[in-house]
């Protein structure tokens, strides 16, 4: 219960930085905080699109669901199920490899970081992990 | 029931904390953040002017000058700039024959940061980066142009074209090229261009998008060199 508690905080977590990022390519904001310049970089790059999408606002939407199904796991009624479980492994597991795929971008074709992308990478990445070990925790039915 | 119930809600309190934080803070950055804007009714003085004719690129000697009338908010131009503009840097600029001239032509009324954009590049020009700020302004147009921050984002590009950013402030704040901007404006005004792009071809007017070929075969009329294949 408590990695599922910890999962649902981290996605609160990336809902903001993957909504910082989206109102950014809005021009609700000022410049980023990023320290280097490089997340203006990532962010004004033709890569921070994804088949004509944002990929910020993929990040949020993709966010978004993992927090519903992380509190709705939570929920007593479902509190011993294994499918919440399993889902958020299978859609965080989707979302560490499209993660992957951005950070060859960054490091590859765009060749700046963005601090954070980086954030949400590691939070994806432990939410992932977080999600298979209580998944692995929980018992087979007989 | 009730020992479970009490981590549960001190869950809950701390999602609901967490939330109005991320919340507060999302606003906070929202509120803090503002966009100058150049203003449109400007008295164009003589230095606004003085030595400047638009931003030129090309030989001198070229045979055929093409003055564009354009707006960087303007998608007909986004879509001359990036599709057909290469092409004609690449064969007609660089090779010699062509001079081309850059003037501003803001349609204020639907492009509310047409002004902004176009300060920002003559603000660039002043670091001799203007192509660099044009290039940038119109490439990623769709990102600013429905922004209400697009002097951040202007900005940002300033700082990856490797601007000193200092003076490019000082520059913005001190809008002193809002005479010069009004000054293209009203010089296409006078040769009754009406819309945007339009290009000036040594002397005569073709309003529109110009395709590449279409440019090429004009040239080819007005030069004297051998065409370029």
């Amino acid at each position: 219960m408590t990695r599922r508690m910890a999962v649902a905080l981290l996605c609160l977590a990336g809902i903001f930085i993957s909504a910082y990022l989206w109102m950014f390519k809005l021009g609700l904001l000022g410049t980023l905080a990023c320290g280097t310049g490089g997340c203006e970089t990532v962010q004004l790059s033709p890569q921070s699109r994804f088949l004509g999408i944002e990929v910020a606002l993929i990040g949020l939407v993709g966010y978004v669901v993992l927090f519903g199904v992380a509190m709705a796991s939570l929920q007593p009624g479902l509190a011993a199920a294994r499918w919440p479980v399993q889902l958020l492994a299978a859609l965080s597991g989707g979302a560490v490899l499209f993660t992957g795929y951005l950070k060859f971008l960054e490091f590859f074709v765009i060749h700046a970081i963005c601090r954070w992308c980086v954030a949400s990478a590691v939070i994806i990445a432990t939410v992932f992990v977080l999600s298979v070990l209580e998944a692995r925790a929980l018992p087979r039915k007989a | 029931m009730a020992g479970s119930t009490a981590p549960m809600n001190r869950f809950y309190a701390i999602i609901a904390i967490a939330a109005a934080v991320g919340i507060g803070a999302l606003l906070y950055l929202m509120n803090r953040s503002s966009s100058p804007t150049v203003p449109t009714q400007v008295t164009v003085t003589a230095a606004d002017t003085a030595g400047f004719q638009g931003y030129v690129l090309g030989s001198d000697s070229a045979a055929v000058e093409i003055i564009e009338y354009a707006d960087f908010q303007c998608p007909a131009c986004q879509a001359f700039e990036m599709v057909e503009f290469p092409y004609v840097k690449e064969r007609l600029i660089q090779t010699g024959r062509v001079r081309w001239i850059y003037r501003d032509f803001p349609l204020d009324e639907p492009h509310r940061w047409t002004r902004l954009a176009a300060h920002s590049a003559a603000c660039a020009n002043d670091q001799r980066k203007y192509w660099e700020q044009h290039e940038a302004l119109y490439r990623t147009q769709a990102d600013w142009s429905a922004s209400s921050n697009a002097g951040s984002m202007f900005r940002s590009m300033a700082e990856q074209n490797g601007l000193d950013m200092s003076a490019y402030d000082a520059c913005m704040k001190s809008l002193k090229f809002a005479g010069r901007i009004q000054a293209s404006l009203e010089s296409g005004v006078r040769m009754g261009v009406n819309s945007t792009p339009t290009v000036i071809v040594n002397g005569r007017m073709y309003p529109g998008v110009q395709p590449y070929d279409r440019l090429k075969a004009l040239v080819d009329s007005l030069s004297p060199v051998a065409p370029t294949p």
